[in-house]
């Protein structure tokens, strides 16, 4: 690659991660490049006239590499080191076995077969779980928030279910993971922002396939897609950029921050829609509807039956 | 005063010895006859709150832009005949309430003619001479079918329409002429012309309700003519002699007091229960789906056939005599009620008896009949109930694909064995009855010659 | 047990009465009534009143709130008012019926099974009417060749309501060498902007999205993963994808696409599914059917990348789209 070429991909890299401006600044660069090699400049962005121009590309890479790594911190600060030191403990107690050393992952499990009998392989604790380098804060929060994770078994589907940790385990397991490599820090949707009305047909043309049209989940080949009941605005937007399990993963090209927050706007309503009909019954259409029609209006209508049809006594005849 | 008028009627249509005997019709005594009378007062529910539903729907297809009060709708693309639900929904006094007690009554209706036909089948009441009066029945049952299907789906919201492209699949599927039927139907491929929405209306508002209501005069006039079939329940009913309560004083409240059960039951759902929020659905297009979309409980058992039929077209050479939709869509409605419609000619066949019959059999009292129709009855269940398979595993996490194939076994499997199940039940039931008749009379055999030893 | 039928006597009586009725003139004498008085029972007729007043209390209750409006629950009120309305009028007829209405245990005769005597007369007149007749058989045929050929000529008109015999526009799609991807707002797609594990819908640039021919599905596969048999060789563009939205089973859109995250702890490959029935389709493999009731593989569409980049289509399906019919297998869809 070219030194323009990376220069490029890099300043492309720091623009989409809001480092830097447009490009009337990137014009500015060009124009000063001859300069800038000559000058030293201060840290990250020293261009220092190595031996040779690898070492510059070299230096500048894990420059920007640094700026960008200091910049995906959560914007509420960077972690404290204890914070990550701690995580790397919780970590080294819960969640090693699956996910390896440093977040390496295990996608091939190791072959089981201490014992005699083939069956044992199924009663060792099967390792398989992916690499958590360079998932971010993002993953790490919402997998421990949800009790997605730990997993109480190898290859179930992972559910909303007990959260493990407290407050203050939960923010170092996320630090720990963060600093495992770049990835996304916890976003911070704005659903207030959204309109309601692109926010269903968003949802309906993205989300209603799996989640049924008022989230209250559904069934896809092999998983289910789980009711957003509980859903909290953050954990919907991390899912979204994550995909987790079968779902599909929503980039920020697919869908922007601005869509984004008026599909959890849409989700936030269908905790709560416009029941005016009355009960709802679940919103999930004509099984409850179905249910209700037999069980409670035939059944009460053939009770009525009964009781008018009783038998008229022989000596009123 | 009723004099009066019964006097100035008579002279003008001679019908005073009509209403004289049509006051004095005898009703047999028994709550299960009451279960058509629900039918039809559900009918007339929905013919009523119909009647009002029409004077504020539009049939229209052409796309125009919500921006009525419903937030999550406005600015979307719909057509008009959704937006016009929307608004009977929203913004007219009552229209809700109209329209759910509408859409309940539906569900009710095609509940108690399914009650009634179960009762009609298991106590034999189809047999001669009322084999017309069952099969005008079953084409009612057919028509509310049709008719409720066409009914929900002239909202054209998302589920409804779904349902819609499905129906016309299932055309499609018919063997030969199912491309061309669909075409003709629908006006070429779905979602087909304009006029297909009216010719549903059109079809919804009046060729059906006409059907049914002419299906059912001819119905009752025919109960009418042979009189009711009634249980034996003691010396006095006989294949000759009915007894029963007469239309007046007697069964008129009776009556009219379950009309008014009717109508208070379902007006209490369509105030207290929602049922088809088409709102929270939203509009139909071909390219939009929803998951767990349904049709309405009557068509469940089709659902459940179509999920449960195996991955398979039937083609022969490039020709593709059978495409899958077919089983499950029409061939097996197509048999239930091929068998339905058959069976008093079967059970002609089978037990030889070509007799009238104006006494009912308890279900005990005729084993096989009660048995077969357990038998059919638990294989239709089994495949309406696999429809619902999937909500099973979002709410109790019960893996689909086992489901799927749990049903497939159990819908070949179970029937035999509920059929026989209820044919052992019957018999010993029939057995104890006899036990308990030989205990009575002996032992009235016994008081008698006790009381004679102590007179003697 | 012996017992005087009352019936006989009640009409004995009636036959006197109607001897005796003269038009115009009442009699006031006591006579034995068709229908004996029963005993009085005035606590049900408190009971009546008392519902017929709740009634009456819950009619114009509907129409308070009808007229009220706005209220909170607008249409629970009205179901609840109207609804105990209508009960508390069914209640007041069955306690009438059991209490104070005279119940009756009469016994009748069921009708005659039939009339035989009647029977043969009808047949003999519709049968031997026609005894003037010589060529009785050839006049019935030319009646029922007239009949038959009038009822169908009166059905003809029916043909009209579609193109039956013409299944022409089932093989139509809108799609074209050439013809532009875009979204629901019309802009076109950029390949690059296509990403793995995601769904994407896009319909013929210009064309009726609710056509079923219209509406394709995209998505993009690792090129380690495309399988594409040799008849879909150059379908893929850069590994996109594409297919028909509406499902080969019954036609509902295929809005589902399950991506697994972690692959090796996955229910399957990714797949296309449909949330009708779950027919669930293989992308990598030119749309072969995984589960669920589907016949036919999903039509593909194959993909160009234009000079700028663009998403084009490179000709049309390689089968027609939408549910299958008798004639789906027996050529392409039109080019």
């Amino acid at each position: 690659m070219t030194r323009g070429a990376l220069r490029t991909r890099i300043r492309m890299m720091l623009r989409r991660r809001g480092a830097i401006g447009g490009a009337k600044q990137g014009r500015r660069e060009r124009q000063y490049w001859p300069e800038v090699l000559a000058r030293p400049r201060t840290p990250p962005r020293v261009a220092e006239r190595g031996p040779g121009a690898q070492r510059l590309i070299l230096i500048r890479v894990l420059g920007a590499a640094a700026a960008a790594a200091a910049l995906l911190v959560p914007s509420a600060g960077a972690a404290p080191p204890g914070d990550v030191a701690r995580g790397k403990h919780l970590y080294g107690e819960y969640c090693i076995a699956c996910h390896g050393a440093a977040g390496s992952g295990v996608t091939h499990p190791p072959s089981a077969r201490i014992g005699a009998a083939p069956g044992r392989a199924q009663t060792q604790q099967r390792r398989l779980a992916p690499s958590l380098r360079g998932v971010g804060a993002l993953a790490a929060d919402f997998y421990l928030r949800t009790g997605y994770m730990p997993l109480s078994r190898i290859g179930i589907q992972p559910r909303r279910s007990r959260v493990l940790f407290s407050e203050a385990q939960i923010r170092a397991l996320v630090a720990y993971v963060a600093s495992l490599g770049p990835g996304p820090p916890i976003p911070r949707p704005q659903p207030q922002r959204g309109s309601l009305s692109e926010g269903l047909r968003l949802f309906t043309d993205h989300c209603a396939g799996c989640h049924q049209v008022v989230a209250e989940g559904g069934y896809v080949t092999g998983a289910v897609a789980p009711p957003l009941e509980q859903a909290t605005p953050t954990q919907i937007a991390q899912a979204v950029r994550i995909g987790p399990y079968v779902m599909p993963t929503f980039s920020r090209q697919a869908i922007s921050d601005r869509r984004l927050d008026s599909i959890i706007a849409y989700v936030q309503y269908a905790k709560h829609p416009d029941d005016r009909g009355g009960w709802a019954l679940g919103h999930i259409g004509p099984v409850p509807e179905g249910l209700v029609a037999w069980l409670i209006a035939t059944a009460a209508l053939v009770a009525v039956c009964v009781v008018i049809g009783e038998r008229v006594r022989r000596g009123e005849g | 005063m009723i004099r009066r008028l019964v006097r100035a009627l008579d002279q003008r249509s001679g019908s005073a010895p009509f209403i004289r005997k049509t006051l004095r019709y005898l009703f047999p005594d028994h709550w299960s006859f009451l279960l058509g009378e629900v039918a039809l007062y559900a009918f007339v529910i929905l013919v009523a709150t119909g009647v009002y539903l029409t004077l504020f729907y539009t049939d229209g297809t052409t796309d125009v832009v919500y921006h009525g009060s419903y937030v999550p709708l406005q600015g979307q693309h719909m057509t008009e005949a959704y937006r016009s639900v929307v608004n009977i929904s929203f913004s007219v006094k009552a229209g809700l309430l109209i329209r759910q007690t509408h859409h309940w009554a539906a569900d009710v209706f095609v509940a108690a003619i399914t009650l009634h036909m179960l009762r009609v089948f298991f106590t034999g009441a189809y047999r001669k001479p009322r084999e017309l009066t069952y099969w005008l029945g079953l084409t009612m049952l057919l028509a509310a079918l049709l008719e409720g299907y066409l009914g929900y789906s002239l909202a054209d919201d998302l589920l409804s329409g779904m349902g819609l492209a499905i129906g016309n699949a299932v055309a499609l599927s018919i063997p030969f002429v199912g491309a061309n039927l669909g075409a003709l139907i629908w006006g070429g491929p779905f979602p087909g012309k304009h006029e297909f929405f009216a010719r549903m209306y059109v079809a919804h508002v009046f060729l059906l309700p006409v059907l049914i209501a002419t299906l059912l005069a001819v119905h009752l006039l025919l109960v009418a003519l042979r009189h009711h079939t009634q249980f034996k329940r003691g010396p006095r009913e006989t294949e000759r002699k009915i007894v029963g309560v007469p239309t007046f004083p007697g069964q008129t409240p009776r009556s009219l007091g379950l009309f008014f059960a009717v109508a208070g039951v379902l007006f209490l759902l369509g105030g207290l229960a929602q049922i088809n929020p088409i709102w929270l659905w939203g509009p139909f297009h071909t390219f939009s789906s929803t998951n767990g979309a349904q049709p309405d409980w009557y068509l469940g058992w089709l659902i459940g056939a179509l999920r449960l039929v195996p991955s398979f077209d039937l083609v022969i050479g490039g020709y593709t005599l059978v495409p899958n939709p077919f089983w499950g869509g029409a061939a097996f409605p197509l048999i239930v009620f091929t068998f339905l419609y058959l069976w008093p000619w079967l059970e002609r066949r089978w037990s030889g008896d070509d007799a009238f019959h104006n006494l009912l059999d308890r279900p005990r009292d005729a084993p096989g009949r009660t048995a077969i129709g357990v038998g059919f009855f638990t294989w239709v269940f089994l495949v309406f109930v696999a429809g619902s398979a999937d909500r099973i595993d979002v709410l109790f996490n019960i893996s689909y694909t086992s489901q799927i194939w749990a049903y497939r076994v159990a819908a070949l499997a179970a029937p035999p064995i509920t059929a026989f199940i209820a044919y052992r039940v019957c018999r010993e039931l029939q057995a104890g009855e006899i036990v308990e008749r030989e205990r009575t009379r002996a032992e009235r055999e016994a008081v008698a010659a006790r009381r004679g030893a102590e007179t003697a | 047990m012996a017992r005087a039928r009352p019936k006989d006597v009640l009409v004995a009586a009636l036959t006197l009465l109607a001897a005796r009725l003269q038009p115009g003139r009442r009699r006031r004498r006591m006579r034995e009534l068709t229908v004996p008085a029963g005993p009085p029972s005035p606590g049900a007729e408190l009971l009546v009143l008392g519902l017929l007043a709740a009634a009456t209390i819950c009619a114009v209750a509907f129409i308070v709130v009808y007229a009220l409006d706005r209220l909170p629950r607008q249409t629970q009120l009205l179901g609840l008012s109207i609804g105990l309305a209508f009960l508390c009028i069914a209640a007041a007829f069955v306690v009438a019926a059991k209490r104070l209405v005279v119940s009756e245990q009469n016994e009748d005769d069921y009708p005659a099974e039939e009339h035989p005597e009647e029977q043969e007369t009808i047949g003999e007149v519709v049968e031997d009417s026609g005894s003037r007749l010589t060529r009785k058989r050839l006049l019935t045929l030319g009646a029922a060749a007239a009949g038959g050929s009038l009822g169908l000529a009166l059905i003809t008109p029916a043909v009209s309501l579609g193109p039956v015999f013409d299944t022409s526009s089932f093989y139509g799609t809108p799609w074209r060498r050439g013809r532009r991807l875009v979204d629901e707002n019309g802009r076109p797609y950029h390949a690059s902007e296509i990403e793995e594990s995601a769904l994407y819908t896009a319909f013929p640039q210009g064309a009726d999205r609710e056509e079923l021919g219209s509406s394709v599905v995209l998505v993009r596969l690792p090129p380690a993963a495309l399988d594409l048999p040799h008849a879909n060789a150059g379908y893929a563009a850069d590994g996109i994808v594409a297919y028909s939205k509406i499902c080969t089973h019954a036609g509902c859109a295929i809005s589902l696409y399950r991506t697994p995250l972690f692959p090796p702890a996955s229910p399957g490959p990714p797949a296309l599914v449909c949330p009708c029935h779950y027919s669930t389709f293989d992308p990598a493999t030119a749309g072969t059917v995984l589960f669920g009731p589907a016949g036919r593989k999903l039509p593909m569409l194959p993909l160009l990348i234009d000079g700028r980049g663009d998403l084009r289509a490179a000709g049309n399906f390689d089968e027609p789209v939408g549910p299958s019919w008798w004639g789906v297998r027996l050529r392409g869809p039109n080019p």
